[in-house]
């Protein structure tokens, strides 16, 4: 990464997130998904379709297929590994964790349970990237609703799935 | 030894050579906002298809209308008001004269290009589309000259029919006559210049086909004014819109012209103050053109600034300014051909474009280029360019796109081809 003249570009374009954009995770059609989400960011044109098979209130697995700039689906291939085999409400905490780390809250992003996601601090120097960055857990925070709503958990009245 | 290959005719405006005359060091003296660092490094803006800056003598025009001029137009019978509604009438005239108008009943103020067309659409579509008709547009369409045209076909029951791209991103006209034939298109809307391309339409030839149908004929001029001399009467069109932001002037102005007859016919866009004659209770009737379409408070600083950038771009001259840009481009296209594996859009033959060079190159996603170009101080722009049937006329979600104005340079070409590199050595394997 020494050519990478801005010390600014190189905290963009992490050694993880490049390797994240390369040699995504988790990526492809999922068999058996309990719940699907397409989002997009009209301005930029980045898209994702996130699959996930949902089993009481674990993400036994995910998977996503998308296209756009490295730093939006990085941020989804990387989220995929975070959440997978856990706990809804454990991923809807990430969620959260992680939107404060990219508007900027320091304490947000010390905080270790986000592990290598810690790795996207640098875009929040760069505000039009942010919401590349938040594509992924936008989509994981519809999917999950999705799935509380459709298996009746915290139910939100009338909504759809 | 072999003749030189004929040269083909098919562009609208050919330059008579690809270099260029003007002195460019001293123009750029001229854009207070050219001389400064970004990131470091000396700015190269080569956003102009976006917008274009300003020269100080329009900043300069602006201030001055505001500090000594600034009054209502129409309607105060002070010294102010006549002074404003001279510069505000006055600029209308210059640009009549500009454009070919036959007069500057003809010329309406609008916020921009948008503006503009949605007019045209929502006026006259209302008056005079109906079920079964056909609108005629094309897949180089800015979304400012499709979604209007849908919203009124919504309304009216028309339908749209669209002119396709070729490989290089040409309208192939082949498939006008045909579609002419059918005897239900009432009126074409098509750019004078892709935005996200760069290709350069044959209007003039376009418009002799429409006519000799029948069909009116509305251009989007946002990428054609700024760069390249407009003569409406010549370009034989029907409406011609255009925007001052993209030609040196202030954003929020903009201009429609239409044939006289046909705006006489059209009913009112907005009602408002200055658009009336009488009001009753429950009727009005309206004003005489041009202020039938110009309801409320205009843009008069705006005018008077798009006054004073018609006037520099006279000076440098349309044709200078096509044939730098499109020196430009040439020059960008060579170099741009040298980077690995890059993708261009868009003609080949220099001569049948505008300063618009849009490319992909496969290690990084356009803004991710975008964003690495702007470290290095070079302002380009990311994404479908507003032109998303383009994009999916290509196969691509979005291009990154280079657009040159008359101040631009080889140098700053020469670093966008380097900041290529860059993105290479973020992102290469």
């Amino acid at each position: 990464m020494s050519s990478i003249p801005e010390p600014q570009l190189s905290s963009l374009y992490q050694e993880l997130i490049l390797e994240h954009y390369k040699r995504p995770r988790n990526r492809g059609e999922l068999e058996g998904g309990t719940v699907e989400v397409h989002m997009r960011n009209p301005s930029c044109g980045d898209e994702i379709r996130l699959q996930l098979r949902v089993e009481g209130d674990a993400i036994m697995d995910l998977r996503f297929v998308g296209e756009g700039c490295a730093i939006s689906q990085a941020s989804v291939s990387m989220m995929t590994t975070v959440v997978k085999g856990g706990r809804l409400d454990d991923a809807m905490g990430l969620a959260k964790r992680f939107t404060e780390m990219m508007r900027g809250d320091p304490e947000a992003a010390r905080d270790r349970s986000l592990k290598d996601l810690r790795a996207f601090q640098g875009v929040s120097k760069f505000p039009v990237r942010v919401k590349c960055a938040l594509l992924g857990f936008d989509a994981l925070q519809e999917a999950v609703k999705r799935a509380r709503g459709t298996e009746g958990s915290p139910a939100v009245p009338g909504a759809t799935p | 030894m072999d003749a030189p290959p004929p040269v083909k005719t098919s562009a609208q405006t050919r330059p008579r050579s690809l270099s260029s005359k003007l002195d460019v060091e001293r123009l750029r003296r001229d854009f207070p906002a050219l001389a400064q660092m970004v990131n470091g490094r000396p700015l190269a803006y080569l956003d102009n298809a976006a917008t274009s800056q300003k020269p100080l003598r329009v900043l300069d025009a602006l201030r001055n209308y505001y500090e000594h001029d600034n009054a209502n137009v129409h309607r105060g019978l002070h010294e102010l008001s006549r002074r404003a509604t001279d510069a505000y009438e006055g600029a209308r005239a210059r640009v009549a004269t500009w454009i070919g108008a036959s007069s500057p009943a003809e010329v309406i103020w609008t916020r921009g290009t948008t503006e503009s067309i949605n007019l045209v659409a929502a006026s006259w579509g209302s008056a005079n589309l109906k079920e079964g008709d056909e609108i005629l547009v094309s897949d180089m369409e800015h979304h400012s000259n499709l979604v209007p045209w849908q919203l009124i076909a919504a309304r009216t029951g028309a339908k749209l029919r669209f002119l396709e791209l070729d490989d290089e991103g040409r309208l192939i006209l082949d498939a006008l006559p045909e579609i002419l034939d059918g005897g239900r298109v009432r009126i074409a809307a098509l750019s004078h210049v892709s935005n996200a391309l760069g290709t350069i339409n044959p209007i003039a030839e376009i418009s002799k086909l429409l006519h000799e149908a029948g069909v009116l004929f509305l251009v989007d001029g946002a990428q054609g004014a700024a760069h390249h001399g407009v003569n409406v009467r010549e370009l034989g069109v029907d409406f011609y819109a255009c925007s001052g932001h993209k030609m040196c002037g202030p954003t929020g102005i903009g201009v429609l012209w239409g044939r006289r007859e046909l705006l006489e016919g059209m009913p009112p866009y907005q009602g408002g103050g200055e658009m009336i004659d009488r009001v009753e209770r429950d009727y009005s009737t309206w004003a005489a053109l041009p202020h039938k379409f110009e309801a409320g408070t205009p843009n008069i600083a705006g005018t008077v600034g798009l006054h004073a950038a018609v006037d520099y771009l006279d000076e440098i001259g349309a044709d200078a300014i096509l044939a730098h840009e499109q020196a430009l481009v040439a020059y960008a296209l060579d170099r741009l051909r040298e980077v690995p594996r890059v993708r261009l859009f868009g003609p080949s033959d220099p001569g049948e474009r505008a300063g618009v060079v849009s490319f992909t190159v496969p290690e990084a996603h356009p803004h991710d280029v975008s964003t690495i170009l702007d470290s290095e101080g070079i302002a380009i722009r990311a994404g479908h360019h507003c032109a998303q049937l383009v994009m999916r006329r290509f196969g691509v979600p979005a291009t990154a796109r280079a657009s040159f104005y008359f101040y631009n340079t080889r140098d700053e070409v020469d670093r966008l081809v380097q900041g290529l590199e860059t993105v290479r050595s973020v992102f290469g394997d």
